[in-house]
């Protein structure tokens, strides 16, 4: 937005003509961020449809579309046709209000994510400041929902809703104070001339903020729990528990209202996904590419680009095979892992990243070893996870299906009992087996 | 009822309707639920929703003809049902079943427990929030319902026992498909357990709520796994045993197992993983030594059992399921009472909720495994 | 204990005459019956006495035998401890059934009773919560009955309906 203003400024078009010019510049640029972010948010639909059933041993949506990545289009504009219900007893104006201040709380907080260099609606200086702060409106929209509705189950929801996003904001918050610490300021992407917080970190996976230091590795690991406590998802999605609640705070709702709900709901995961790409995983940055190098070039910002939305999309994969792993919390055990264990160790973090600071300067041998050291252990954990996997699935006597498109190109599955001569068992079998 | 606060402000008891629709697969049973928030005061459970009168709908069946029946008293364990009957009038007619249909009704039976435990323990986890487990253990079901299509015709209601023996017999392919079979599935639990039973969160779910001890499982008369669970070593198969079970050795599992103590709902779970696998050994044992010969006994076309009464009860994945009989010589049954394990297991609901949170709620009906259908009949 | 050793413990015990029936051929299981006047003293005595120690209600139940013009109530009885099982029944009227609730001494009993209550009629006393449990709370009459007729709606709701070839005669090829 700053690069539109400057332009129009220097356009010399007089006050008036360069305000309104400008007015117009911002819709059409709010609208475009909102459908981009729209697009996202469908598509994570299909993704996490497709994902949930390779987990399940299915296939997931594969009728519209190329594998099925029209489906969000197809569910748009069924759950568009439906009936608009809104229950009698139930609070009208609030009703209706609630899913646009959800909505409002999570797309609006769009306009500071980066997607790329220079490719960012509005680089505010304060802008992860800005990203929290608006979040927290989705807050008042859920527990309007519950409250309006007039059903004690969708009220439950609701409190319960509220109670964890608030609660679990504090860990958030400190975690992200780490990075601010270390980067020095609150700005998303950043330039040259103003530096930010993706500036300031590198191309290389030990230039990142994640792996800074063992403090930062941990402030990650909160931050993304926190963050998917915030959005609702599993194990942290007692509020929409099905087999409780139905659905929570959205029971009543059905339509586009829904729809509101539901996007909000999955743009909420890439937005989340985008801020810890941001603040952790080095965003657009190419490994090897200088600052001024990628501002010079447009192909090296389009690799940028492409390098942040592939971070931001493996961070939502693991948001969805998360969700498809685990069973989920009970409210008390949900609030008091975060007062009792994440907010101390967020703190704990908070102080350690400040000891750091202090003691060992930036850019020194000891900070670029003890950066090589975090990035090496984090590698050496996914190692050990996935020799982990393999032995399970040999103990399991299973077999390793790459199939993620499940185009049936490893044969067909292996039928569970097949015909056997009856004489062999009898042999086999004559003694007891346990 | 309101109680006032400190500050003066009226402080009421939230009455809320787990209602008859909901996602809990358990069939269509409702709970009133009194809570002050979170916790519970009372969880009333309210049944009859699928009180379908077949008691009632026996006096007018005959006895042969009342089979198909007792199916639909537990669709998910449908050969116990049809076991504990037709023991029931064949203790009447005092009939001798032929070997080779005891050890056949042992198949079935074990078969069918093995495919109820996996409804049972797919459905624990996804009120609790999973849902990939479920979708895992249906996958794995529907190996068992081929072969139990095969055997006899259908999936779910079998009509596979007769009175006097079972209908239909297995041939050598039957045989393998079902070797083949347990080859494939007891790996599986092994699988199981490494993803699922360890499970962290799982185990903060399960563990420690909502606690039924010994006593209490006794005098509130719950059976099968849930009395187990409780620390009691009682099994109908081993301690009053029936059929061709005397010629198997199996292990009865009994609480506390692993972690957690003994009546909690993970023991609860726990003692259902073990007992899958103890049936498939009795499996393997039945394939080793299944006998030749008839498959069913001579019985009277139209059976007329004498005067007097009768119950049989057979361990069924569930609890106890007995059938009592009483005849008073004609072609009908006079009257037939089903004593289920989900019954009492619902009765025993309001007694331990309490205390407990709403969550907890849903965690203990999963475990206790209550399906409506059997518990309204 | 066999089922005859058990019944003469509790006659000796209870100090009053207890019927014994067995089935017509000897099959089946064999029942004894006491006086309705007596049944919660011969549970009292089958759940607490240490021979008997029937800690485990297995079953509890009624049948309707209008020809005698009364309804059994049966309980079946298991013990953990000795491993004995037995079938103790008694018969009340059927005009105005009234029985003492067993729910002091086997918490299982509150359930059986509000079935038995439910679908034969029988008032339990002392019952801590007797109300339906299978028909709905505004039902008339106790469908387990030999001579029960259904109402003809519930609540507007007909309870029978015409069949397909009385209600739409037109439909059926002949």
């Amino acid at each position: 937005m700053e690069f539109i203003y400057n332009y129009l400024s220097g356009l010399e078009l007089g006050p008036w003509a360069t305000s309104i010019l400008f007015a117009m510049a911002v819709l059409v640029v709010a609208a475009a961020v909102f459908l981009v972010a729209l697009t996202i948010a469908g598509f994570l639909v299909v993704v996490e449809r497709r994902v949930a059933g390779r987990v399940q041993s299915r296939i997931g949506p594969n009728r519209v579309g190329p594998f099925g990545v029209l489906q969000w289009l197809a569910d748009g504009l069924k759950l568009f046709m439906k009936e608009d219900l809104v229950p009698a007893q139930a609070d009208g104006p609030m009703f209706r209000l609630a899913p646009y201040l959800v909505m409002v709380g999570v797309f609006a907080a769009f306009a500071s994510v980066p997607f790329g260099m220079l490719l960012i609606a509005s680089d505010l200086n304060v802008g992860i400041l800005y990203i929290l702060a608006i979040t927290s409106v989705a807050t008042v929209g859920i527990l309007m929902s519950g409250w309006a509705s007039n059903n004690k189950w969708s009220l439950l929801g609701g409190i319960r809703s509220t109670a964890q996003i608030v609660s679990y904001e504090v860990p958030a918050a400190l975690s992200i104070l780490s990075v601010v610490m270390l980067a020095g300021s609150l700005q998303m992407s950043g330039t040259a001339s103003s530096p930010g917080i993706i500036s300031s970190q590198g191309g290389w996976p030990w230039d990142w903020y994640a792996f800074y230091n063992p403090f930062t590795l941990v402030a990650f690991a909160i931050y993304f729990t926190s963050a998917v406590a915030e959005g609702n998802r599993t194990p942290f999605d007692l509020p929409e528990a099905e087999s409780e609640l139905v659905a929570g705070f959205n029971t009543e709702y059905s339509g586009m209202r829904f729809a509101g709900f539901f996007l909000a709901e999955f743009a909420n995961v890439y937005l989340m996904s985008a801020i810890a790409t941001t603040l952790f995983f080095g965003g657009w940055q190419i490994p090897a590419v200088s600052l001024a190098a990628q501002a010079a070039s447009f192909w090296l910002r389009l690799v940028g680009l492409a390098i942040f939305v592939a971070k931001a999309a493996v961070l939502c994969f693991v948001v969805v095979w998360i969700r498809w792993t685990f069973p989920r919390l009970r409210v008390d055990q949900l609030m008091s892992l975060c007062y009792r264990y994440l907010v101390p160790i967020a703190f704990a973090c908070l102080a350690g990243n400040a000891v750091y600071l202090l003691v060992i300067p930036a850019g020194s041998t000891v900070d670029n070893v003890i950066h090589w050291i975090t990035t090496g252990s984090f590698g050496l954990l996914v190692l050990v996870f996935l020799w982990r996997v393999r032995f399970h699935i040999k103990r399991s006597g299973d077999r390793l299906d790459f199939d993620l498109l499940a185009r049936g190109e490893k044969g067909s599955f292996d039928p569970a009992i097949q015909a056997r001569p009856y004489g062999k068992f009898r042999r086999r079998h004559g003694k007891e087996s346990a | 009822m309101s109680e006032p606060t400190q500050t003066g402000a009226q402080r009421e008891e939230l009455v809320l309707n787990m209602g008859p629709h909901h996602p809990s697969t358990h069939g269509v049973l409702r709970f009133v639920v009194h809570t002050d928030g979170e916790i519970m005061r009372k969880a009333v459970p309210e049944v009859g929703y699928l009180h379908r009168g077949l008691e009632k709908l026996a006096e007018s069946q005959t006895y042969a003809g009342y089979m198909p029946f007792t199916d639909r008293i537990n669709y998910l364990e449908a050969m116990f049902t049809e076991q504990a009957y037709a023991m029931a009038v064949e203790a009447l007619l005092a009939t001798e079943i032929p070997p080779r249909a005891e050890f056949l009704r042992v198949i079935a039976c074990e078969l069918n427990r093995i495919a109820n435990h996996h409804i049972t323990l797919g459905c624990i986890t996804m009120d609790l929030g999973a849902y990939t487990p479920f979708v895992y253990l249906l996958r794995e079901r529907e190996s068992i319902n081929d072969l139990i299509e095969a055997l006899c015709g259908n999936r779910i209601t079998h009509n596979y026992l007769r009175i006097g023996g079972v209908a239909y017999d297995v041939d050598n392919i039957w045989l393998g498909q079902l070797e083949s079979y347990l080859d494939h599935f007891e790996p599986i639990i092994n699988e199981f357990e490494a993803l699922i039973v360890g499970n962290e969160i799982l185990i903060k779910r399960m563990q420690d709520i909502a606690v039924i001890s010994r006593r209490d499982a006794v005098a509130w008369g719950l059976t099968g796994p849930n009395l187990r669970a409780s620390g009691q070593d009682w099994d109908v198969r081993r301690d009053i045993p029936y059929g061709a079970y005397p010629q198997f050795e199996f292990d009865v599992p009994v609480g506390p197992l692993g972690r957690g103590q003994a009546g909690d709902c993970y023991q609860r779970f726990l003692v259902r993983v073990e007992e899958m696998r103890q049936s498939c050994r009795i499996l393997r044992q039945c394939l080793a030594k299944l006998p030749e010969g008839d498959i069913k006994a001579k019985v009277p076309k139209m059976i007329k059992a004498p005067k007097g009464e009768s119950y049989a009860s057979v361990e069924g994945a569930r609890g106890e399921m007995g059938c009592y009989l009483v005849s008073d010589g004609g072609k009908n049954p006079y009257r037939v009472k089903w004593r289920t394990g989900s019954f009492s297991a619902m009765s025993i609901i309001e007694h331990t909720s309490p205390g407990l949170m709403i969550a907890d709620l849903v965690a203990l009906v999963a475990t206790l495994d209550v399906i409506a259908p059997e518990c309204d009949r | 204990m066999k089922p005859a050793e058990i019944q003469a413990y509790l006659q000796q015990k209870l100090d009053k005459q207890i019927e014994w029936h067995e089935g017509e051929k000897n099959t089946g299981d064999p029942w004894a019956i006491v006086e309705p006047d007596l049944w919660v003293d011969a549970c009292q005595l089958a759940r607490h006495d240490t021979e008997l120690a029937f800690d485990f209600l297995r079953n509890l139940t009624g049948t309707d035998r209008p020809d005698d013009g009364k309804i059994e109530v049966v309980a079946h009885l298991w013990s953990y401890v000795r491993r004995h099982a037995f079938v103790l029944k008694t018969t009340v009227e059927r005009e105005a059934p009234k029985l003492s609730s067993l729910a002091t001494i086997w918490p299982a009993a509150v359930w059986y009773e509000r079935e038995i209550f439910d679908l034969l009629g029988v008032e339990f006393s002392g019952h801590p919560d007797l109300r339906r449990i299978m028909m709905p709370d505004d039902w008339v009459g106790h469908p387990l009955r030999k001579d029960y007729t259904e109402q003809a709606d519930y609540r507007g709701i007909p309870t029978s309906r015409p069949g397909y070839v009385t209600a739409m005669p037109e439909k059926v090829d002949e």
